[in-house]
């Protein structure tokens, strides 16, 4: 994979991944920063020679590892910047398996952004699911945490399936496996199959549901990885091959709504932020589906912007729990005396996730609100402006006011342990907000990433209009808060979503496993018993004997030695712990596909 | 920092005012904006529409999200526990 110089950032990352658990302090914090700082340079430096990489013929097909254009080059950059920030910010932790965890998911989520073909798409895409799965099950302080990860793992397998489902119909029609623009005008089964399986890791409703599920379960840096990454490489690839899809401009605008009013009720933190995800990817999708060049930019804009603070405001979220254990709002409040500058750079968070002047959110929302004006969809425009309102009023003041402010709501316990979060976390935090408050004041720097760059200079956030307007919708958002703050102030309770058809029905089906299917099982099992089972078993006896002690004997013993071998390695390694079994075999899946393509 | 909120805490109603004059202070200085690239003729006509529209936005949603809550979505925390 080194052809004229060009060696995959993924493979970088899981070359590293690989070797990092051989590798002990002092020497592991050092090696933790350098290979996604490698990895960034690696990405920056493709950035500058784009192209086509990494073609290899893999049975009849044609393969591309490393398509690197406009569009693909500015989501990869974010997504290699992001994984500096987040490993730094999980530097403090011990358990090795997750940071392995988090490479692999980084390296699937760089390798489905540079692949040209669905094949590599598809075995990327899937080592994302089954990498981030494992960041919600090394969450050892959550006792549902092994469940959510299960949930996770089987509704990203069905969008996986969808999918491939998708391309495989698709190359019967086309006889190609190219990852390129579908065509909308013949839109077809397999077209309509590959935009759900893309739809469902971008979280469009109805496929949202697991996301503040297996977010709010993950572990403290496993959220802030996994905030950046799913998602926004979902929006990716919807920007290639569903770009001017109709349809997306209605659903997005929906899950914008949608997933602020539950982030209106939300009792948890991280299921709060992931509300708002889906809030904010809404609005990539609706630029997706608006599909124009300036709509395209402002996707990719919002989705640079968005990695930054949705990371600030998660590691701000994990910094919290971290310290005081607790992340219900009914648990927590009051606690700007102990952890002032998480307070701070939450509120910037919040702040650049409203769109203020001079953060991030202000120079990349606006644009795909311009481009659905710009497109005579007025509706999509004014519902999407009452969603800004609606952001500032989770984000920008509910989160900070149930965290920080007010009487504190739970024990004392939580409330003395809490303190700012150690120096790593800090320095993580820092960088993400100076981040936020550079886009958003010098914003050529972000337009001169975005994939139309014929148009992204014709694009001018500071208008006066634009600023009064802004100034305007947040003043009175906040005149809205003010007044009727405590509708929606902490309150214990879950909120029901669609997840409960697969929460709830799945113990309808174990119900009926349990009853019915069960007592069925057991009266034909005693039934076979009786009958058949005997008179089975004395012939079984004599043949294996037969076998045993005739036919190995002439071998020389080789069954018994095989046997043996086979013993020793099912004790060590099929211990029965499912989640390590599922580990060894995607490990030995992702290895020996590799082996077999680069050899 | 901590100093600061205290003191801003314990000046809540000043606060308060401080924030409603600056909200007034924005509508005023939106009549001086120039609107003649507006997208419809409400914005270009209405003095301190924006504003309206914010506001209006904020109760719309808070309404909306609580009238769904005591509609059925809220239940138990423990619901899928058992």
């Amino acid at each position: 994979m080194t052809t004229s110089g060009f060696f995959h950032p993924a493979l970088m990352l899981i070359i590293g991944a690989l070797i990092l658990p051989l590798i002990r302090e002092p020497f592991r914090r050092p090696y933790l920063v350098l290979i996604p700082l490698l990895t960034f340079i690696n990405v920056v430096w493709l950035g500058f020679h784009q192209g086509v990489y990494g073609q290899v013929a893999f049975l009849d097909w044609q393969l591309t590892f490393g398509r690197i254009d406009p569009l693909s080059n500015a989501f990869a950059f974010i997504m290699a910047l992001m994984a500096i920030i987040g490993t730094v910010y999980g530097l403090q932790e011990r358990n090795v398996w997750q940071q392995v965890a988090a490479w692999f998911y980084v390296a699937g989520s760089l390798g489905a952004i540079y692949s040209g073909d669905y094949l590599s798409l598809f075995l990327f895409w899937e080592m994302m699911a089954f990498a981030s799965t494992f960041l919600i099950w090394t969450n050892r302080d959550d006792q549902d945490a092994p469940a959510a990860g299960f949930r996770y793992l089987l509704v990203h397998t069905f969008g996986g399936l969808l999918l491939l489902m998708g391309f495989v119909m698709h190359y019967q029609i086309s006889g190609s496996l190219a990852f390129d623009l579908l065509d909308y005008e013949n839109a077809r089964l397999s077209t309509w199959l590959i935009m759900s399986g893309l739809m469902l890791n971008a979280a469009v409703i109805p496929f949202h549901s697991w996301l503040p599920d297996a977010y709010s379960k993950a572990s403290i840096t496993g959220s802030v990885f996994m905030c950046a990454f799913t998602t926004k490489t979902a929006i990716y690839t919807l920007a290639r091959a569903c770009a001017g899809f109709d349809i997306l401009i209605f659903l997005g605008v929906g899950m914008a709504i949608y997933g602020i009013i539950y982030a209106l009720l939300e009792n948890d933190i991280r299921r709060l932020l992931g509300w708002e995800i889906i809030s904010q990817v809404g609005y990539m999708v609706a630029g997706v589906g608006i599909g124009t060049a300036l709509a395209i930019n402002g996707a990719t804009a919002h989705a640079v912007a968005h990695i930054l603070y949705k990371g600030l405001l998660f590691m701000g979220a994990g910094a919290v729990i971290q310290m005081t254990g607790r992340q219900r709002f009914t648990e927590l409040g009051g606690l700007y005396r102990k952890m002032p500058l998480t307070l701070l750079f939450m509120v910037i968070g919040g702040i650049s996730v409203s769109a203020f002047p001079l953060f991030s959110g202000f120079v990349s929302k606006s644009m795909i609100i311009a481009a659905s004006y710009q497109e005579h969809l007025l509706w999509a425009g004014f519902l999407l402006t009452m969603v800004s309102a609606g952001t500032f009023l989770v984000a920008g003041l509910r989160l900070p006011w149930l965290i920080f402010f007010g009487d504190h709501r739970g024990d004392q316990q939580s409330f003395a342990a809490a303190a700012d979060p150690p120096w790593n976390m800090q320095l993580a935090m820092l960088a993400a907000a100076l981040l936020c408050f550079i886009i958003g004041t010098w914003y050529p720097l972000l337009y001169a990433l975005l994939p139309h760059q014929d148009i992204a200079g014709s694009y001018h956030p500071y208008t006066g209009y634009h600023l009064s307007e802004t100034l305007q919708i947040l003043a009175f958002a906040g005149v809205g808060f003010v007044l009727l703050r405590h509708r929606i102030g902490a309150r214990a309770a879950t909120y029901l979503d669609l997840d409960w058809f697969y929460r709830r029905g799945g113990q309808v089906c174990l119900w009926l496993a349990r009853h019915p299917i069960q007592w069925f099982d057991t009266a034909w099992g005693e039934a076979y018993r009786v009958v058949g089972l005997v008179s089975l078993m004395t012939t079984a006896r004599f043949w294996s004997w037969f076998d045993w002690h005739a036919i190995d004997g002439l071998l020389d013993g080789s069954a018994r030695s095989v046997r043996s071998f086979g013993r020793l390695v099912a004790t060590a390694v099929q211990r029965g712990h499912i989640q390590q079994t599922i580990g060894y075999a995607i490990s030995c899946i992702v290895v020996l596909l590799f082996v077999y393509i680069w050899l | 920092m901590i100093r600061l909120i205290d003191f801003l805490l314990t000046r809540q109603r000043g606060v308060r005012a401080a924030f409603y004059g600056l909200a007034a202070a924005v509508v005023v200085w939106s009549l001086t904006v120039d609107t003649s690239h507006a997208h419809t003729w409400a914005e270009r006509y209405l003095p301190g529409f924006w504003s309206l529209f914010g506001l209006l936005s904020a109760i719309v949603l808070i309404f909306v999200a609580r009238w769904l809550a005591g509609a059925g979505i809220a239940q138990e925390e423990d619901y899928y526990d058992n």
